[in-house]
């Protein structure tokens, strides 16, 4: 991939849990995004991904700490930044206009006693101070009808809206600055199955037309193999295994990957055939 | 629907008080009509109306059934019927009480709004710095909480009275060289009298507040809507305040109720170790004098006071709670 | 005064939905175990062993002599009183007295919110209505006015009328956060499990509901304490204590109208509001570290420290 196309250069990446037992909960994992790139992280819970996720955007507190590695992200005005190195004032430009994110669980993502909208408009009042009330209004409310939501929810709060509604918001206020890159951690794991589809189908949609990358953070593989350019599979801290998705389908290489592919019921076949043929855990030595 | 709701409940609230104020005279052994009438003896020949408003407030075992004195009991005090103060003699309760009454509302209501903003603020602070040297001031607060007030506020009036007369040592205001009125100068002798009385209410109930506000803002800064502010970039100090204090706040406004009872049982005992004329000073005389009328009373009208600022404070809290208008 | 464990910061469910408290505990225990404990616990334990034990060893704290109010001196460790007595020996007495009413008003306060928080949760309906109406009735209605006009009926004041007030004021506001936590039990897996398989009522309040309700309410336990103790410092302090009784409270009152601070007597009036401080700083410490093990958000970390064990290991 050469350097022009790259949009993020993560290297060497080593994220610890101080503590009486260190735990190294990242291991000199580096990973190397397209624009316009989707990339899928997939693992069990607690291999990491998440941890890794907010390394790269410097979020992790107390006792985490990144104890070594660069994030490099490259600027479509060419300039390329250090994200590690970024403090105060720049961290917080750098922060949501270059790289969003979605969390899991939007529930608990939303401040409970602000409005959905004032939340919104605070995105523009901090990155965008040239703008006034009635613009930061309009702007909000074209953002929440790009994700199907409905204008007159911009004075709803939070307990108020469904779970795939308060996602739709939170995806909507990712979108907010046109950053060039969303990080997306689990975002439909807390939805019905419906919902997440839809809740897909937006991503997709939005991403055609505004052309960001995503770091796509989940442990449904299958999602995965239908969205993703490329798929990197995380065990226990480091990256077992990465290619396009066709690659990981059709030709695993690390056992662990094929135990995970092995790991979902088929729609199709014969019944039983998942429990009766499905290696045990146990058996794979990796 | 919410409010018509707490409404009702402190009306429920008031009824029981009042009906306390009624019974315990009634159910506990001692004869306060009695006394009372022996007192107003020395003063003179007791009036036939006092002696029947007197039975009306404590009861008697003469008139009527239980029902028919709780009517006239209520039907009295609804119309100011306190009786006279035998401490105040020969001033009816229903006066002193309104004599008293603004200095307690003055210091105590300024006094809890500074200790509660202070508190807060000071609690705010020291949660968004948890985990750093900030945490160790939580023992002393400690310490200072469980500080008896009036200790306080004796060992306050030795060093900066007494010791370095800073501060007078008793009374409202400087009873020489001004009267009551609103002129700048009664107010700065008020305000110069009160200052003593009001530090202490600070200082001891202070600790309270940033405890509570402090372990709320360490709880509120654990959960998710603070990481994506911060993840939005927003300036530090936007989410403090404005995503973690907000949310934090809550539960000390919720238990505004729990530290008013406190707050106005403390000052009764300050206000009489600074001789402050407030209300709190009037019922401990009244306590020690067996001065019955005046002492009930005051209670009513304490109690009175600390329903009243429970309902703004609840109703405040609807406002400010947004989840709370969602519950039915 | 010292604040009340807040319901809404208490939560059980912060562990998960089928957290409950380990038959064994012992994890939990370990976590106690922090220097804050330890520092309030060796308080505590320390005045609980002075009150007990030094009264044994001590002059008589009521024999008066007419040397009138002296200072610290080797005869008398604390001074004397205006009327002669050992200041030390009353101290020591004192702390009996104080403990003694801290103590029975605690256990008497917590079977009362027991009775109306949790048992009035658990039953439900219009029981419960009934219940926490009338905890919220005594919770908002100023407690020390209503004890004093209380006490103030009643001629002889023993010390026992001032633990049964106070205790019968005090209940409300442990009420309030064990039905709080009551009803979010209620419906937990575990216990709608034991429903089901027809488990006695009595058998679940008592084996599977106040288990998990035992750090909440060994909080309100030692609150009770300190507001036991503050509130009849108060009342012997403007003279409607018990009468006759050696308490750090009556100690104050007498050496207020001894005008022991006029003639700049502290021993007589500092030591027992220092006491009585001490004793609410131990009992608080050892409240906080029972809210940390209760609610895990309060743990905190010291990044600075954790930063320089990381740099030497």
């Amino acid at each position: 991939m050469n350097a022009t196309s790259s949009l993020l250069t993560v290297s060497n990446m080593t994220v610890d849990y101080l503590g009486e037992r260190t735990v190294h909960a990242v291991k000199d994992v580096s990973i190397e995004l397209g624009r316009g790139e989707i990339l899928g992280l997939a693992g069990e819970s607690g291999c990491g991904k998440s941890t890794f996720a907010y390394a790269i955007n410097q979020l992790l507190r107390p006792p985490a700490m990144i104890t070594g590695g660069t994030v490099v992200f490259h600027d479509q005005g060419g300039e390329d930044i250090d994200v590690l190195a970024l403090e105060n004032k720049a961290l917080r430009r750098y922060r949501w206009d270059k790289v969003s994110m979605v969390f899991q669980g939007a529930m608990n993502s939303l401040n409970p006693v602000m409005s959905v909208g004032a939340q919104m408009s605070d995105v523009f009042r901090t990155h965008r101070p040239e703008m006034n009330r009635s613009q930061r209004r309009d702007r909000s409310v074209e953002l929440l009808e790009l994700v199907s939501v409905d204008a007159n929810r911009f004075g709803s709060y939070a307990h108020e809206l469904s779970g795939g509604m308060r996602q739709r918001v939170m995806i909507a206020m990712a979108l907010a600055l046109g950053p060039q890159l969303m990080i997306m951690d689990e975002p439909t794991t807390a939805l019905d199955v419906v919902v997440q589809r839809g809740i897909l189908q937006e991503i997709m949609r939005l991403r055609t037309e505004l052309n960001f990358a995503v770091i796509f953070i989940t442990h449904d593989l299958p999602m995965l193999l239908e969205i993703s350019d490329r798929i990197a599979i995380m065990r226990a801290g480091e990256i077992v295994e990465s290619g396009t998705a066709e690659d990981i389908f059709f030709a695993a290489q690390h056992p662990y990957t094929r135990t995970l592919l092995n790991s979902f019921p088929s729609l199709t076949g014969e019944r039983g055939d998942f429990i009766r043929s499905g290696a045990s855990l146990g058996s794979v030595e990796v | 629907m919410q409010i018509l709701r707490k409404l009702g409940f402190y009306v429920v609230a008031l009824f029981a008080a009042v009906t306390l104020n009624f019974a315990i005279p009634r159910m506990l052994p001692g004869n306060p009509v009695d006394i009372l009438l022996g007192k107003l003896a020395i003063q003179g020949p007791v009036a036939p109306a006092t002696r029947h408003s007197l039975e009306l407030l404590f009861g008697s075992d003469t008139t009527g059934s239980i029902w028919q004195q709780y009517g006239d009991y209520l039907k009295a005090i609804s119309t100011g019927g306190f009786g006279i103060s035998v401490t105040y003699f020969p001033t009816p309760v229903i006066t002193v009480i309104g004599q008293a009454l603004p200095w307690t509302l003055a210091l105590v209501g300024l006094a809890t709004f500074i200790t509660f903003v202070l508190g807060i603020s000071i609690g705010t602070f020291a949660g968004w710095k948890r985990g750093t040297w900030i945490d160790s001031i939580i023992p002393a607060t400690t310490i200072l909480q469980s500080v008896p007030y009036f200790w306080l506020a004796l060992v306050l009036v030795y060093f900066l009275s007494v010791g370095a007369g800073l501060f007078p040592l008793s009374g409202g205001y400087d009873v020489r060289n001004t009267s009551p009125g609103l002129d700048g100068q009664f107010l700065s002798s008020a305000l110069y009298y009160g200052f003593l009385p009001a530090l202490t209410i600070v200082i001891s109930s202070i600790g309270g507040w940033i405890l509570g506000m402090r372990n709320m803002m360490v709880s509120t800064l654990s959960e998710d809507y603070v990481m994506t502010a911060e993840a939005k970039g927003l300036s530090p100090m936007r989410v403090m305040i404005t995503y973690a204090a907000r949310t934090a706040v809550l539960p000390s406004v919720a238990g505004f109720a729990i530290s008013l009872g406190f707050v106005v049982g403390g000052s009764l005992i300050m206000e009489q170790v600074f001789s402050y004329p407030g209300i709190g000073n009037a019922f401990l005389l009244a306590v020690q004098n067996n001065d019955y009328a005046l002492m009930q009373g005051l209670f009513l009208v304490i109690t009175l006071a600390v329903l009243g600022a429970n309902l703004l404070v609840d109703l405040l809290y609807v406002f400010i709670d947004p989840r709370t208008r969602a519950r039915g | 005064m010292p604040e009340p464990i807040n319901p809404e910061s208490v939560d059980l469910l912060a562990a998960g939905p089928d957290a409950r408290v380990a038959k064994g505990g012992g994890d939990s225990l370990r976590r106690l175990l922090t220097p804050k404990f330890v520092v309030g616990a060796v308080i505590v334990v320390a005045i609980v062993l002075f009150g007990i034990i030094v009264p044994f060893f001590t002059q008589n704290p009521r024999a008066i002599d007419n040397v009138g109010l002296t200072p610290p001196s080797a005869e008398h460790l604390l001074g004397t009183t205006q009327v002669g007595q050992d200041v030390f020996a009353q101290l020591a007495h004192a702390t009996r007295g104080s403990l003694i009413i801290g103590v029975l008003v605690g256990a008497l306060t917590l079977m009362l919110s027991a009775l109306f928080g949790t048992l009035g949760a658990y039953i439900g309906g219009v029981t419960d209505e009934a219940f926490s109406l009338f905890t919220n009735v005594m919770l908002v209605i100023p407690g020390l006015p209503l004890i004093i006009v209380i006490q103030s009926y009643v001629p002889k004041k023993s010390i026992f009328l001032v633990i049964l007030v106070l205790a019968l004021t005090g209940w409300a506001g442990g009420a309030r956060v064990l039905r709080a936590q009551t009803l979010s039990l209620r419906g937990r897996d575990y216990v709608l499990a034991a429903r089901v398989a027809g488990e006695k009522r009595w058998r679940i309040i008592f084996v599977e509901i106040l288990p998990n309700l035992l750090p909440v309410m060994s909080s309100g336990f030692v609150f009770s304490i300190i507001f036991a103790i503050l509130a009849e410092a108060g009342l012997s302090f403007i003279g409607i204590g018990a009468t006759g009784a050696l308490t750090w409270g009556t100690m104050l009152a007498n050496a207020q109208n001894g005008q022991a601070l006029l003639f700049g007597g502290w021993w007589w009036f500092v030591p027992p509001g220092l006491m009585i401080a001490l004793l609410g700083a131990g009992l608080s410490m050892i409240n906080f570290s029972i809210d940390e093990v209760i609610n895990p958000k309060l743990r905190t970390v010291n990044v600075a420290k954790l930063v320089k064990e990381a740099a030497t290991a």
